[in-house]
C-alpha cells in the first residue's frame, strides 16, 4: 500500500532509495544497532545525511531543513524506515532542535542549531524524575536564580543515551509557589558541568540505553533558558506532540514480520499443528499493520491538505507499540528452546550463542520491546489523552 | 476443592520459607547468579540438609515419601525467591526419572547421592529440530558390550553446565519423530568425547549445547520405551514449574499492589484509577485459578490418576498464559521501574517467560490437552 503520489514525489521516493542503498554504512548493519554500536558508528549515518542536507526533514529551510512537504517528509521516513536505517538522534534533531528554533533566541539558534544538524552535539532528555513520570508537570529539580546564573539540583531518570551526550535539556522547576505547570522553565545544560553526575541503569535485556542523571548545585548561565522564565510547560508540550508522531513505527514492524516468516520457515516444521498457528497468528499481526498503515496514510494526506490529525500521534503510538510487542513476542515463540538465551552485554565475540544467528537477538529484542507500552507517555496514558481530546470524555 | 495441609506438610513450608527468607532474599539470589558458578553449592548444601532433596522420593529409595504435593511446597516457595539451584533438573526430573524406571542398582547409585547433596543432574532431550516434541530424537545409541556408545548434538540443555551427570534422550530403533525407539541414557557429564558449550538464560542460569561424539551410556529403563517414560517426568515437571510460576505470580501480584498504593502521579496513588484497579482484579482472578490449577494437578499426580498427563498438559497452558499476563502487568505498572535489572519484578517476568518455554510453551500444551481429549 502506497500513498498516491505525483510523479515528482514518486522520483524523489526513488531518489531516497537509491541513496540508502549506496550510502548506509556496512558497519552499522549489526545484529541490534540499538545496543551494538558505539557512539562514533551510530553518529556515522547521521553525518551522511548531514552532508546530503537531509539531516532534519522537520527543520524550516532557513535553519537548515530540505524544505520538504509533509508528503516528502513522510516518503522520506518511510523509506529510511523500511531500509532498516538507524534513525538519527531524536533527542537533537526531532525535539530540542525545533523546541530552540522555534521558542529560542537568535544567540541560542547560531550556537546550538548547527552542532545539532552536524552531529557535533549529542543531547539527551531531562524530563523525567523518579517521582514524575506519566505526571511530568511536577518535576522538583530546582533553579535558583544567582546572578548570571542558575543553580540547579534534583535528580533526572530513564535519561536516554546521556553517557553519550554533550547536552541535556531540562525541566527545572523555577517557580515553587506557582501551580505545577506554571512554575516550570526550559534550561539548556551543558554535561560537562561540574556537579553533573550520570549513573547507567541497566534494563531487563541487560543493555545500557537509560540513565540517571544527578544535577548537584550545576551553575548554568541564564542565557541557556529558552523563552520566558516559568514559560516552561508549553515548550515541553510542544516537544512531547514531536515525540509522539512516528510511533507507528510501520516500517520497522513490516521487516520484523520478514524476519518472522523466515524464522517459522526455518523452525517449524509444515506439519507441525504449530506451524499452522503461527501463520495464522502472523496474518492477524500483519493486517493490524495494514490497519494502522492504512490509517496513517489517511492522516498524512489529510495533513497535506491542512486538515489537524489531532490525537492521532497517541492512536499510532498506541497500536504501533502493541504491535510491535506482539511480533517481538511471535519472534520469541518461534525460536523455541533457543529462547532460553540471552546475549550478554556488552556483546563480545568472547560469549558463545546457541542456535542460528537468526535467533541471536529475539530474547533480547522481546523484553526490551516490555519498554515501549511505557515510554514517551505510558499507553494508559495516551488513552486517556483520546478519551478526553476525541471522545470528549 | 482446597488442600489441606498435614502437620507434615506445613513444618515443610514454614521451614523452605524461614530458609529462604533468611538465606535467599534478592540480594543474595543476585550475588549467587552473578558468581563464577552462577549457583551456589552452599545453598544446595542447605536445601539437603533440610531434607528437601529427600522430600518427593518414596521412602523405599531413602527419600521422605512427600511425592509431588511436597515438590509444589518447596517449588512454590522456590518461585516466590527466583532460587536458580537445579531442583527440577536434579530431583524432580532425574530423580524422578531414576525412581521411575531406573534398576534397583541404579537408584541405588544414584538417589542416595541426589539426597544428600553430592550428585547435580541435568536431563538433554531437545534438539535443534525438535522443538517441544519428546519422539523427535536424531541423537543415536549404539550397543557396545553392556553399554551403549551416543552420537548426537542436545541444544539448549538447562543446568548442564552445572551437572555431574546428564540424562540422554537418544534413537536406539526407528525413524526421527517415531515414538517407539528411544531410549535414555545415564551419561558422566565429564566423559570422553562430550563436549559443553556454556551459555546464560534469560533467567540468569545457565545452559548449554552439549555435542556427544561416541560417548559411553548407561541404559536408564527399557530399550525402546524412553518417550513414555519421559512424558511422566514431563507431567511432574510440569507440576514443579506450574507451582514455581504460581509462586513467582504471587509475588508479583503483591508488589503490583503495594507499589500501586504508594506510588503517586497527578496528586492521587496510581491505584486509584479505575483502569488500573481492574486490571489488579485481572490479576488476582488469574493467580486464584492459576493456584487452584496448580492444587489440583499436584493432587492427581499423587495419587497418578488416569488422564493425569491431559491435565498437566492443560495447567501448564492455562497457567503459562495466566502468568504471562500477570508479568506483563506488573512490569507496565511498574513502570519504568519494571524494565530494570535493579527491581525484582523484570526477574519475575523473565524466569516466567523461561518457564513458558521448559517443557514446551502455552500453546504447544493447549494443543496436546485438545488431541488427548479428541483421542480418549
Amino acid at each position: 500500500m502506497e500513498l498516491a503520489l505525483s510523479p515528482e514525489d514518486a522520483a524523489f521516493r526513488g531518489e531516497v532509495r537509491a541513496f540508502i542503498k549506496d550510502n548506509y554504512p556496512a558497519e552499522m548493519r549489526v545484529p541490534n544497532p540499538e545496543t551494538d554500536l558505539s557512539k562514533e558508528q551510530m553518529l556515522l549515518w547521521h553525518r551522511i545525511l548531514y552532508k546530503e542536507g537531509w539531516i532534519a526533514p522537520l527543520w524550516p529551510k532557513e535553519y537548515g531543513g530540505p524544505g520538504w512537504s509533509i508528503t516528502r517528509r513522510f516518503v522520506f521516513e518511510q523509506e529510511t524506515s523500511r531500509a532498516g536505517t538507524l534513525p538519527p538522534l531524536a533527542f537533537s534533531v526531532t525535539m530540542v532542535g525545533p523546541v530552540i528554533y522555534t521558542f529560542g533566541n537568535e544567540g541560542q539558534k547560531k550556537k546550538f542549531l548547527p552542532r545539532i544538524l552536524s552531529g557535533e552535539d549529542w543531547w539527551c532528555q531531562g524530563y523525567s524524575e523518579p517521582g514524575s513520570g506519566s505526571d511530568l508537570a511536577t518535576v522538583r529539580t530546582k533553579a535558583v536564580r544567582d546572578g548570571d546564573h542558575y543553580i540547579v539540583n534534583g535528580h533526572k531518570t530513564w535519561t536516554t543515551l546521556a553517557q553519550h551526550a554533550d547536552w541535556i535539556f531540562c525541566l527545572v522547576r523555577t517557580d515553587p509557589t506557582a501551580k505545577p505547570q506554571s512554575g516550570i522553565s526550559f534550561l539548556l545544560i551543558d554535561m560537562k558541568s561540574p556537579g553533573v553526575t550520570v549513573r547507567p541503569i541497566i534494563t531487563i535485556d541487560g543493555s545500557h540505553e537509560v540513565n540517571d542523571v544527578f544535577l548537584e548545585n550545576v551553575r548554568v548561565p541564564v542565557e541557556n533558558l529558552i523563552g520566558e522564565e516559568n514559560k516552561g510547560w508549553t515548550y515541553a508540550k510542544f516537544l512531547l506532540g514531536n515525540e509522539r508522531t512516528s510511533m507507528a513505527g510501520i516500517g520497522r514492524s513490516t521487516r520484523y514480520i520478514e524476519k518472522l516468516k523466515k524464522i517459522v520457515k526455518a523452525e517449524i516444521r509444515a506439519d507441525d499443528p504449530a506451524h499452522l498457528e503461527f501463520i495464522r497468528d502472523i496474518a492477524r499481526v500483519e493486517l493490524d499493520v495494514l490497519a494502522l498503515e492504512a490509517t496513517e496514510l489517511r492522516v498524512v494526506a489529510q495533513m497535506a491538505r491542512g486538515i489537524d490529525p489531532g490525537p492521532a500521534a497517541s492512536l499510532f503510538k498506541i497500536r504501533g507499540t502493541e504491535i510491535f510487542q506482539n511480533i517481538t513476542e511471535l519472534t520469541h515463540r518461534a525460536i523455541g528452546n533457543y529462547g532460553l538465551a540471552i546475549r550478554e552485554h556488552p556483546v563480545s565475540a568472547n560469549h558463545f550463542m546457541p542456535g542460528p544467528d537468526y535467533g541471536h537477538t529475539a530474547a533480547e529484542k522481546y523484553l526490551n520491546a516490555r519498554k515501549l507500552s511505557i515510554y514517551g507517555g505510558s499507553n494508559e496514558i495516551q488513552r486517556n489523552i483520546i478519551a478526553k481530546a476525541v471522545l470528549g470524555l | 476443592m482446597d488442600i489441606q495441609f498435614t502437620e507434615e506438610q506445613e513444618l515443610l513450608r514454614s521451614s523452605v520459607q524461614r530458609l529462604l527468607r533468611d538465606k535467599y532474599d534478592f540480594d543474595a539470589r543476585r550475588k549467587i547468579v552473578a558468581s563464577e558458578e552462577g549457583f551456589s553449592r552452599k545453598q544446595w548444601a542447605e536445601f539437603a540438609e533440610l531434607g528437601l532433596l529427600a522430600a518427593p522420593f518414596s521412602e523405599d529409595v531413602g527419600g521422605l515419601g512427600g511425592g509431588p504435593l511436597s515438590t509444589m511446597i518447596i517449588m512454590q516457595e522456590f518461585g516466590r525467591h527466583l532460587v536458580v539451584e537445579p531442583f527440577v533438573e536434579t530431583v524432580v526430573v532425574a530423580g524422578g526419572l531414576i525412581e521411575q524406571v531406573g534398576s534397583d542398582t541404579q537408584k541405588q547409585a544414584y538417589i542416595a547421592d541426589i539426597i544428600a547433596g553430592a550428585k547435580l543432574w541435568a536431563l538433554a532431550w531437545t534438539e535443534k529440530g525438535s522443538r517441544f516434541d519428546l519422539a523427535t530424537v536424531t541423537t543415536t545409541a549404539r550397543r557396545d558390550g553392556n553399554d551403549y556408545v551416543l552420537t548426537g548434538e542436545k541444544t539448549a540443555v538447562l543446568a548442564a553446565p552445572w551437572a555431574d551427570y546428564l540424562i540422554v534422550s537418544a534413537r536406539t530403533s526407528g525413524h526421527h519423530h517415531d515414538r517407539g525407539g528411544v531410549s535414555l541414557f545415564v551419561v558422566d557429564r565429564r566423559a570422553a568425547n562430550l563436549d559443553l558449550q556454556s551459555f546464560k538464560t534469560i533467567d540468569g542460569r545457565k545452559a548449554a549445547e552439549v555435542s556427544l561424539r561416541g560417548v559411553r551410556g548407561e541404559l536408564l529403563g527399557k530399550e525402546g520405551e524412553g518417550v513414555a517414560a519421559l512424558e511422566a517426568c514431563r507431567d511432574r515437571a510440569i507440576g514443579a514449574l506450574c507451582a514455581e510460576a504460581v509462586g513467582a505470580i504471587g509475588e508479583l501480584n503483591a508488589a503490583t499492589l503495594e507499589y500501586s498504593k504508594t506510588r503517586k502521579q497527578f496528586g492521587v496513588t496510581i491505584g486509584s484509577f479505575q483502569v488500573l484497579q481492574h486490571r489488579m482484579v485481572d490479576m488476582f482472578i488469574a493467580h486464584q485459578e492459576a493456584l487452584s490449577l496448580m492444587q489440583h494437578l499436584s493432587l492427581s499426580l499423587g495419587e497418578d490418576e488416569a488422564g493425569v498427563s491431559r491435565l498437566a498438559s492443560g495447567a501448564k497452558s492455562k497457567i503459562g498464559y495466566a502468568a504471562k499476563f500477570v508479568a506483563d502487568q506488573a512490569v507496565q505498572l511498574h513502570g519504568g521501574m519494571g524494565m530494570t535489572d535493579e527491581l525484582n519484578v523484570g526477574h519475575y517476568f523473565k524466569r516466567i517467560s523461561s518457564i513458558n518455554i521448559q517443557f514446551g510453551d502455552p500453546a504447544y500444551h493447549v494443543l496436546r490437552y485438545a488431541q488427548l481429549d479428541a483421542a480418549a
